[in-house]
C-alpha cells in the first residue's frame, strides 16, 4: 500500500462531522478495490463487506471514523469578515494565522486573523484567544462573501502534509483518517490470508460529535464481534507517561471494562506470537471512542479497541508513524484470520 | 512580479544567502555594478546621465524566523529571530536549515491541557519543533545548535487581488526595487538590498555610510490592522487603499517636505496613496536618516495584514501603487534635479 499518498489524499479531503457525503463517496471507491460489496447507509456510513470462507454467517465489524473536526460559519460582518463556531473539539489557540477553506457555494480560501498583538493589553496577551474573536479574512468584498457564504457553511483547515524523519507523517485529520488507512491495510492483508467470517468494514460518520455513526452501524449490522480503530495520544513532553504512547512502538491495544476481556487477551497473545509490536492502553472507564457506543448496541457486542498513537491531536499538525499503521493492519488482519478457527475456543 | 519566487526563498536575519543570490542574479541584468559588503548587503549601482546627485533606495532581504537553541530528546527547542507573536506558533510548519528539513511546531493538545492551560496562551518555552527525530543525537545532526529555521508557506493568490505569503515584509520591497533597477535616471541610483533589518536595522546603516546618498527612500511591507476588533483610528494602514507614507515611527522621522512632495505627486498622478496612521514600528529609514551628516529620508510601504506570520496578506493593487509612486517620484527628480536639493533645510 502506498501509505504516504493514501494518507495525503485521505487527510486533505474535506469531511467535517455531519457533512461527510463527498468523502464517503471517495472512500467507498477505495473500498471497492478490496471488498465484495460496498454500500453507503442512510447516515453516510461507508460499509464494505468482504465475505469469509465459511457459511457460518458470523460477522466481524471493523470500524474507523472518517469524520474530522472543523469549523462552521456563524456570522458575516459588514466588511465581509466571517466568524465561526467549532464542530467537535477545536482548540482556539491553534487557529491564529491558519489557512482555511470555506465550503460555500464555491470553495473560498481564507486566513484566520484577530486583533493584532500590538493592540492587545498585557493581560489579553496572556489569555487564550476566544473563538468568537477570531475572523476569517477572504480578501473579498462583503457583497461577494454574502453571495457565496451562508451561516452554517462548513470550514476546513488547509494544510500541506509533511513527511518527517523516521517515517513520521504530519497532516490534519489523521484522527481518524489514519484509522481509515488501517481499514484499507487490513483489506489488503486479508487478500493474502484466509478468513472464515464475513468482515464488515465500516468507515463511520459523526464520531467527533457523539459517536453517532458507529451507533447506527452497530445496530444495523449486529456483528458477533467489533474491532474499533481510532487514535490515541502520542508521547510528548509535559504529559503523564501513562496516558501517552510513543510513536513507532506499535498500536495500542486497549484493556478495561469497555473491551471484551477474552478477545483482548487473545489479540495480545497473537501480537506476541507474531512479533507484532504493540502497547497496552489502560482504560479504566469510557474510552472516548466508538467502542463505548458499540459495546452496548442491541443485546451487547464483544468489542475491541486498537489505537494508533498520534501526537498533537486535533491540530493541523497531527503526527504519526507510518509503521504504527502498518502494524495495526497486520495485527487486526491476523486476528480476523484466526477467528472461526481457534477463536471459537475463546468464547467457550 | 517576482513575489512568488522571492517569498518562497528563506532568508532569516543573518542568513540571507538564498535571497541575496537570487536578487544578485536578477540585478546583474540591469545594474552597472554590484557591491556585496561584509555583512551581506547588496548595493546595486546604476549610473545616471548627470551623476550630480546620489539617490538611495532600500529594501531589506531578511525575514523573521527562528534558531535552534537546544533539544528535548529528539525535539528541537527554538528562539525567535525578530518580533513574532508567540500566539500564532502552535501548529505551524517550518523548514530547518539549508536542506529545508520539514518540521512542525508542537505543543500539548487540548485534551491533555490542564484547565488553567486551556484558558491561557501557550508559551513559546513550552513548544518545540518536531522533525520526527527520536533521539537528541539525531536531531543535533540534522539541526545543529544555531541552525536557522524559516516558516513554511506557499505563495497563494486569493480573494480580490490578494496575495498570501510569508516574508512579504520585505520581499515586496525587494520586488519593487528590482523593477526600478530597470530604469535609468539623471542622478546616480543606488538600489540597496539590506540585511538584518528585523533584529535592529543592522544592515542599512553601513550601506548608507558607503553610499553617502543625498536622499533615500525606503520601500517596505508595513503593518495593516484594518481588521475586526480594531477601532478605525487604530488602523495603521488600510489594505487596497494604496502606497502608505510614513509620517513618523519609532525609528525615523521622515523629511516633511519630501513626504508632502511624494503625497502630492501621487495625488497629481492619480496613484492611490495613504498615510500610515500609527507611529508604532520602525524600519531601515531610522538608520539611514542618521548616517554620516544625516540623510533626507522617506518610507513608502505596501500594507500587509498578519505581518511577521507565515500568512501575511497584501493586495496586488497596493504593490502597483507603491511601484508607480516610487517611479513617479524618481521621474520628477530626474526631470528636475534641483528638487533633490530642495528638501534639505
Amino acid at each position: 500500500m502506498d501509505y504516504i499518498n493514501i494518507l495525503k489524499d485521505l487527510s486533505t479531503y474535506p469531511g467535517v462531522s455531519g457533512r461527510e457525503d463527498k468523502l464517503c463517496g471517495h472512500i467507498a471507491k477505495m473500498f471497492e478495490k478490496y471488498c465484495d460489496s460496498v454500500e453507503i447507509d442512510d447516515f453516510y456510513n461507508v460499509i464494505g463487506i468482504k465475505k469469509g470462507k465459511s457459511a457460518s454467517g458470523r460477522k466481524i465489524m471493523v470500524t474507523a471514523h472518517l469524520d474530522e473536526i472543523g469549523l462552521m460559519v456563524k456570522s458575516i460582518d459588514k466588511k465581509g469578515f466571517v466568524t465561526v463556531s467549532n464542530v467537535g473539539g477545536v482548540d482556539s489557540k491553534i487557529l491564529l494565522a491558519q489557512e482555511v477553506i470555506i465550503h460555500g457555494k464555491k470553495e473560498i480560501y481564507g486566513i484566520i486573523g484577530a486583533k493584532p498583538p500590538h493592540l492587545l493589553t498585557p493581560e489579553e496577551m496572556k489569555k487564550a484567544v476566544k473563538m468568537e474573536d477570531l475572523t476569517i479574512d477572504t480578501g473579498l468584498s462583503a457583497e461577494e462573501v454574502r453571495e457565496n457564504v451562508s451561516v452554517g457553511d462548513i470550514v476546513t483547515f488547509k494544510v500541506d502534509p509533511f513527511e518527517l524523519q523516521n517515517s513520521r507523517f504530519s497532516s490534519k485529520s489523521l484522527d481518524n483518517r489514519a484509522g481509515v488507512a488501517a481499514l484499507l491495510d487490513i483489506m489488503e492483508n486479508l487478500t493474502l490470508l484466509n478468513h472464515n467470517d464475513d468482515v464488515w468494514f465500516v468507515a463511520t460518520v459523526q464520531e467527533e460529535v457523539g459517536l453517532r455513526g458507529a451507533n447506527i452501524a452497530a445496530y444495523n449490522i449486529d456483528p458477533d464481534l467489533a474491532i474499533v480503530i481510532d487514535v490515541c495520544h502520542g508521547q510528548i513532553p509535559g504529559a503523564p507517561k501513562e496516558s501517552v504512547f510513543p510513536l513507532g512502538k506499535g498500536p495500542a491495544v486497549a484493556v478495561g471494562p469497555n473491551l471484551h476481556r477474552k478477545y483482548t487477551k487473545k489479540m495480545i497473545e497473537l501480537a506476541k506470537e507474531e512479533n507484532i509490536p504493540y502497547q497496552i492502553d489502560v482504560e479504566p472507564g469510557d474510552t472516548g471512542t466508538e467502542a463505548w457506543a458499540v459495546q452496548v448496541s442491541r443485546e451487547g457486542i464483544p468489542t475491541l479497541l486498537v489505537s494508533i498513537p498520534l501526537k498533537y491531536m486535533h491540530t493541523v499538525i497531527e503526527t504519526l508513524s507510518i509503521d504504527d499503521i502498518k502494524n495495526t493492519g497486520r495485527l487486526i488482519a491476523r486476528f480476523i484470520s484466526m477467528t472461526g478457527n481457534e477463536m471459537e475456543e475463546v468464547l467457550c | 512580479m517576482l513575489i512568488k519566487e522571492l517569498t518562497e526563498l528563506n532568508g532569516v536575519s543573518g542568513n540571507e544567502d538564498e535571497v541575496r543570490k537570487f536578487i544578485k542574479a536578477e540585478a546583474e541584468k540591469y545594474a552597472d555594478s554590484i557591491t556585496e559588503d561584509s555583512m551581506g548587503n547588496l548595493i546595486c549601482y546604476k549610473k545616471g546621465v548627470s551623476s550630480k546627485y546620489r539617490v538611495m533606495l532600500s529594501a531589506h532581504m531578511d525575514e523573521v524566523g527562528f534558531m535552534v537553541t537546544g533539544y528535548d530528546d529528539g525535539l528541537i527547542k527554538f528562539a525567535s529571530i525578530g518580533g513574532i507573536d508567540e500566539r500564532i506558533l502552535p501548529g505551524k510548519r517550518v523548514l530547518v536549515g539549508e536542506k529545508r528539513i520539514p518540521g512542525v511546531i508542537g505543543s500539548k493538545p487540548i485534551h491533555l491541557q490542564e484547565k488553567i492551560e486551556r484558558g491561557n496562551n501557550i508559551k513559546q518555552k513550552n513548544m518545540y519543533i518536531d522533525i520526527g527525530a527520536e533521539k537528541k543525537e539525531e536531531a543535533e545532526k540534522l539541526a545543529p545548535l544555531g541552525e536557522y529555521i524559516a516558516f513554511h508557506s506557499v505563495y497563494t493568490e486569493f480573494g480580490d487581488g490578494c496575495i498570501k505569503a510569508k516574508a512579504l515584509d520585505d520581499r515586496i520591497g525587494c520586488a519593487i526595487l528590482l523593477e526600478i533597477l530597470k530604469e535609468t535616471y539623471r542622478f546616480d541610483l543606488y538600489v540597496c538590498f539590506t540585511v538584518q533589518e528585523e533584529i535592529g536595522l543592522r544592515g542599512a546603516g553601513i550601506a548608507a555610510f558607503r553610499v553617502k546618498p543625498d536622499i533615500a527612500i525606503v520601500v517596505e511591507g508595513t503593518t495593516c490592522s484594518d481588521v475586526p476588533g480594531v477601532r478605525e483610528h487604530e488602523y495603521s494602514t488600510v489594505m487596497g487603499q494604496g502606497a502608505a507614507l510614513t509620517i513618523m515611527d519609532r525609528t525615523s522621522y521622515p523629511n516633511k517636505k519630501l513626504v508632502d512632495f511624494m503625497y502630492n505627486t501621487a495625488k497629481n498622478k492619480n496613484i492611490p496613496v495613504q498615510y500610515k496612521q500609527t507611529t508604532t514600528g520602525g524600519n531601515d529609514a531610522g538608520k539611514i536618516q542618521l548616517s554620516r551628516e544625516g540623510v533626507v529620508v522617506a518610507s513608502v510601504s505596501v500594507p500587509c495584514r498578519y505581518i511577521h506570520s507565515p500568512v501575511s496578506v497584501m493586495n496586488r493593487r497596493d504593490y502597483e501603487s507603491c511601484l508607480s509612486l516610487v517611479k513617479a517620484v524618481l521621474d520628477e527628480f530626474s526631470s528636475n534635479e534641483n528638487l533633490i536639493e530642495s528638501f534639505k533645510a
